[in-house]
């Protein structure tokens, strides 16, 4: 980036395009919202409104300066608020990380994740013939699409985390539990699936998106089946909103949306009471940015004894656990920046809400929210439990 | 300032490596490659030296699977030329892989050569040295700073014990690279895919692969536990567990 004021236009109409509806940039007000709602706004030298001023000042090199864009956690918090809904999360905010990331100005943590993401096709640096592992010893046996070969009703795009992260895979486990409960048909890719791509996208890598989105696109055409479901909300927003551009279309549900539908035959297995109180965390790409809200609470309040009580941010208002847009590979740069987790914050809340159990329904969420339990005063009776991992409790098993 | 890159593919530690039924040589069903870490440094140092005092990067890999990944990503950071060397290079030893280098590394007429000063599969000595041997020119390794004067270059060599000496070296000469002065960086795979459409990789040709020199592989296992090692079984809860019962025993907690 040069201070050429033709370049700089043209960087001004990368972002304008980058995204559905980018040109209602050119509407910005300055009124300060985004900035005022974003959770690390306070630290960000150019917070998205100043951001936006110096892109119309033709002084974004001003902000190419900086690496206080790494604190943007993709959240979608600026983007809900915009009065006139200027998507600046994967727009402006993600299209200056590519430029970061073009020019090589990278944090090393976010470094590994992308190299990983590109070799292993996840983030963690895992095997991908190791994406399955989860599944040994669990009866009925999963159905691997590329050793059946049949089809099946429901195929279930794990995810990253949910297949490798220890204390997340107890969470897959859950879910596998309920959806045999229920005798779904469901089968999933194994060390075929890739990482979905979103938060990579969403951290500026816009090439390494395209290229896992065309490999799980490879994946998908082979086998038969009627629908995806997800446990991942980022896997969700990539397969719904953004995949259909690299034309791979398919119907998916996040597994909530799923079991929401089936409540009806879910409510029978639900035996034992959950006797607590509950504050369901909305993630961010699965509230904010997809709307949805009311199915995991109708979930949670069908589980006898268990009282859902809300937590001061939530609904389109819910706080960030901290690990989106890459937030989950810059852990050591932002605590550098901010001296402050996201997820310490959320857990507070928690606390104030008197709820005795955080539910979340993203894979990043119960380590982070685990891991903050552990340094939030009082907060060490806490427990974080994924819906999955609720509804495996009520049904006693 | 002509500035030569050797490197070499080694296995990729993230899969279990398996013997194959040979028992002489890792299984290569499952195994995948990877650039050696210490060679991936090279080419970081390399393409330092070039953006500090200009010259050309030339990057020179035996023709292995994922080797065009591998030149074109050092393209994608600023490598002028990539060659890979055609060959039988599956199953060959440094002794082979330093004379097939040798013979591309004299045409380019190199100032400087860096490689790696290890890696993971180095059964008969790094391929530095050899290299260096072949081509007659001084060789250092271990090194973690390169500066560049007039037919010479200075060099921060480690010693273990975290010393670090400073030593001059007269040009050519052959740098085995411990690390770079930064760390590798990360280049953005549309950048790569932009490489693998603009660049070429030039060909040669190795004329055979002579390994005399090497060690014969009598026999290849896994680490296997010694008479005196007392081997811990179980859940990570488990194993804690023990360790907690066996420190107690020793007196220790």
């Amino acid at each position: 980036m040069t201070t050429n004021g033709a370049v700089e236009h043209s960087f001004y109409d990368q972002v304008l395009e980058a995204t559905p509806n980018g040109e209602r940039l050119r509407q910005c007000l300055q009124c300060g919202d985004c900035s005022g709602i974003c959770p690390f706004g306070y630290l960000m030298i150019h917070p998205p409104s100043r951001m936006i001023a110096q892109l119309r000042a033709d002084r974004f090199e001003k902000v190419l300066e900086t690496d206080t864009v790494w604190m943007c956690v993709s959240c979608y918090a600026c983007t809900a608020v915009c009065p006139i809904q200027i998507p600046l999360t994967p727009g402006l905010m993600a299209r200056t990380k590519e430029e970061l990331i073009l020019a090589g100005n990278v944090p090393t943590e976010l470094q590994s994740a992308l190299e990983n993401s590109q070799r292993y096709g996840n983030p963690l640096g895992e095997s991908p013939r190791k994406r399955a592992d989860w599944t040994t010893g669990i009866l009925p046996e999963v159905k691997i699409l590329g050793k059946v070969k049949q089809k099946v009703d429901v195929l279930w795009f794990v995810g990253d985390y949910p297949s490798y992260h220890p204390r997340v895979q107890l969470i897959t486990k859950a879910l596998t539990k309920v959806l045999n409960a229920l005798g779904v048909d469901f089968g999933i890719l194994g060390p075929e699936e890739s990482s979905d791509g979103d938060s990579q996208r969403l951290a500026g890598e816009r090439g390494l998106f395209e290229m896992l989105a065309e490999k799980n696109g490879m994946a998908f055409s082979k086998y038969q089946f009627n629908e995806i479901i997800t446990t991942d909300p980022h896997a969700y927003n990539a397969i719904k909103n953004e995949y259909p551009g690299l034309d791979i279309s398919y119907p998916i549900r996040h597994y909530t949306e799923f079991l929401a539908d089936r409540l009806d035959q879910l409510k029978p297995l639900l035996k034992h009471e959950v006797k607590a109180r509950v504050a369901f965390h909305d993630p961010c790409y699965l509230g904010r940015a997809n709307g949805i809200f009311d199915q995991p609470r109708a979930i949670l309040q069908a589980i006898p004894g268990l009282e859902l009580v809300e937590m001061s941010h939530n609904h389109k208002n819910s706080l960030c656990c901290g690990g989106g847009g890459g937030g989950m590979w810059l852990d050591g740069f932002q605590w550098e920046k901010a001296h402050v987790r996201l997820s310490e914050w959320r857990v507070s809340e928690a606390l104030a809400a008197g709820a005795e159990i955080l539910a979340v329904a993203c894979p990043y969420e119960s380590p982070r929210f685990e891991d903050a339990a552990k340094t939030v005063q009082g907060a060490g009776q806490l427990k974080v439990s994924d819906i999955a991992e609720l509804l495996v409790e009520a049904m006693g098993n | 300032m002509n500035i030569v890159i050797v490197v070499k593919l080694v296995p990729d530690l993230v899969e279990e490596l398996t013997i194959d039924t040979s028992g002489i040589a890792l299984d290569t069903a499952w195994l995948r490659l990877i650039i050696n870490e210490f060679d991936d440094h090279a080419i970081e140092q390399g393409i330092l030296l070039k953006e500090r005092g200009g010259g050309s990067v030339t990057v020179v890999a035996p023709d292995i699977e994922g080797v065009d990944d591998v030149l074109f990503t050092a393209a994608a950071k600023g490598a002028d030329r990539l060659i890979k060397i055609k060959g039988d290079f599956a199953g060959v030893n440094n002794h082979a892989l330093a004379r097939a280098f040798t013979v591309v590394v004299k045409e380019l007429q190199p100032d400087l050569v860096l490689t790696g000063v290890q890696a993971n599969n180095d059964l008969d000595g790094s391929v530095g040295p050899l290299l260096a041997g072949c081509l007659e020119m001084p060789y250092i390794g271990y090194i973690s700073g390169v500066s560049l004067g007039e037919g010479k270059s200075r060099v921060h060599k480690e010693y273990p014990g975290g010393l670090i000496a400073e030593m001059d070296v007269t040009l050519p000469a052959v740098l085995g690279i411990q690390a770079a002065e930064q760390p590798p960086r990360y280049v953005a795979v549309s950048k790569v895919r932009q490489m693998m459409k603009t660049s070429t990789i030039e060909e040669r040709t190795a004329s055979g692969l002579d390994m005399a020199g090497g060690p014969t592989v009598s026999r290849m296992f896994q680490t296997e536990a010694g008479q005196r090692a007392t081997m811990l079984t179980g859940s990570p809860d488990e194993v804690a567990t023990k360790l907690v019962g066996i420190f107690k025993e020793l007196g220790v907690l």
